[in-house]
């Protein structure tokens, strides 16, 4: 049951490691490819800005390999920015080609708020509305709360919509791709206390 | 719904937590690793802490802290105390925390909150401020509160957030430690400054202080301490009230 966590240079990994073995499930932090192909699930982390940890992503020469082995039907975990990643494109600071694995763009938030006086970055945290019923969601219960930190989101992508949050407007909070083993969560289950554990124990388990 | 947050905060020197009255005085009050997980189960939304440590010892006794907090506590964690350039940011950034607070080091070098939201985003950056009416007027203090930079808050407060902090940590040194409500007129003052989250700190003592902040809507986080050190506030009794009060919170 291993979980391959794909070091790209972006981001802090220690909480999300520490979170998997917490778990007892054997996790990794790694930039080999030959260790993406052998673990039995990916987890895509990710902060900062789209555009910056797309290229790293293709520096490194991973993008390739994480489109390669979600193709495969591995299952694959994107996070935050790495759920970001997972969509076609993203308009933060430019135009950006994401992996393309789930249909949809990843936009500005603050235009699209319908209460102006809410503020961005959208940060805390915020209750999560199951949609529709998944693997994922086997040890979580709709409604229970998880800690947000982003100011773009995914939009146009209501068929791979499982869970929104509500923030004056539905945020896209969790997706899945319409072939199957690819998931995407804009919050941080690493930082989601108890709720987020078990979101993450269901991802192992899958 | 958004919640608001409410964080308890630990002072770590030489590996224990304290807390004084104004800033002085400090107290011995609990080891932070149990206190860390006691907090977590009593429904803390975040914990920071602050490393007023001095000496080389004390901060590798803190970096060590922060790693076994963060191996088995999964919410936020903030780090602050001695930040002073990019390099602490990685210290503590490896060991487990999720944001920094940076307050004299950002004082002393301006450029430190830019250059820290390039590269680690402008989520990891908190801007904690000590500030103080002199004469009618808002200042920031450094140095723990001791010295009047002269420098005008709110100016100070837009400037860190088009610099790149996400989030700041009002302090006010008149209500700090004096357990009779938090500083509203200067929480207000800031918050209308600025659109990042507001997280107040200093002065709360009960139950209806927090229910008191949360009435005002610009504030995102209540941060307190000795009050919950003490037990003089429970989180779950606080955040059940302030559930019962209207106010968001996650429970």
């Amino acid at each position: 049951m291993t979980v391959a966590i794909i070091d790209y240079g972006v981001g802090n990994l220690f909480s999300l490691a520490s979170s998997l073995r917490y778990l007892g499930v054997e996790a990794k932090v790694t930039a080999d490819a030959a260790e993406l192909r052998a673990a039995e699930r990916l987890i895509l982390p990710g902060v900062g800005a789209f555009g910056d940890a797309a290229a790293k992503l293709r520096q490194s020469g991973l993008f390739a390999v994480v489109q390669e082995q979600a193709a495969a039907g591995k299952p694959l975990l994107g996070i935050c920015l790495g759920m970001q990643l997972l969509f076609e494109r993203s308009f933060e600071y430019g135009e950006y080609q994401g992996l393309g694995l789930i249909a949809g763009s990843v936009q500005d938030l603050q235009p699209d708020l319908v209460d102006k006086s809410l503020k961005t970055p959208h940060i805390g945290w915020n209750s999560l509305h199951i949609l529709r019923p998944d693997p994922l969601f086997k040890y979580f219960q709709d409604g229970e709360f998880v800690y947000y930190v982003h100011s773009y989101y995914a939009k146009d992508c209501a068929a791979s919509t499982l869970a929104v949050s509500d923030y004056s407007l539905p945020v896209t909070g969790v997706v899945r791709s319409s072939e199957g083993a690819v998931w995407g969560v804009q919050f941080h289950p690493e930082k989601s206390g108890a709720a987020g554990l078990r979101l993450l124990r269901a991802f192992a388990e899958i | 719904m958004i919640t608001k947050r409410i964080i308890p905060c630990l002072d770590v020197r030489d590996g224990r937590v304290v807390k004084g009255l104004n800033f002085q005085g400090l107290q011995d009050v609990d080891d932070p690793v149990a206190l860390a997980r006691f907090y977590n189960e009593a429904g803390a939304d975040e914990l920071v802490f602050y490393d007023i440590t001095a000496s080389a010892e004390g901060r590798s006794l803190f970096v060590d802290i922060l790693q076994r907090v963060a191996a088995e506590i999964f919410i936020p964690l903030t780090v602050g105390g001695g930040i002073r350039t990019l390099d602490d940011f990685d210290r503590v950034l490896k060991c487990g925390a999720d944001k920094v607070s940076v307050n004299s080091g950002a004082l002393a070098d301006p450029g430190l909150i830019a250059a820290a939201a390039q590269r680690y985003g402008n989520q990891c950056v908190v801007l904690s401020m000590d500030v103080k009416r002199v004469q009618g007027r808002l200042h920031i203090f450094a140095r723990g509160g001791r010295e009047d930079t002269g420098r005008d808050a709110l100016e100070w407060a837009e400037f860190a957030v088009k610099s790149g902090a996400g989030e700041l940590v009002v302090n006010s040194i008149d209500t700090d430690g004096v357990k009779q409500g938090f500083d509203l007129p200067m929480l207000d003052a800031v918050a209308a400054r600025v659109k990042v989250p507001i997280i107040a700190s200093g002065g709360a003592g009960c139950v209806e202080d927090f229910v008191e902040l949360f009435q005002h809507p610009g504030i995102d986080a209540g941060l307190a301490a000795s009050i919950f050190h003490h037990k003089q506030v429970l989180l779950p009794d606080l955040k059940r009230q302030l559930q019962s009060a209207g106010v968001p919170m996650r429970i």
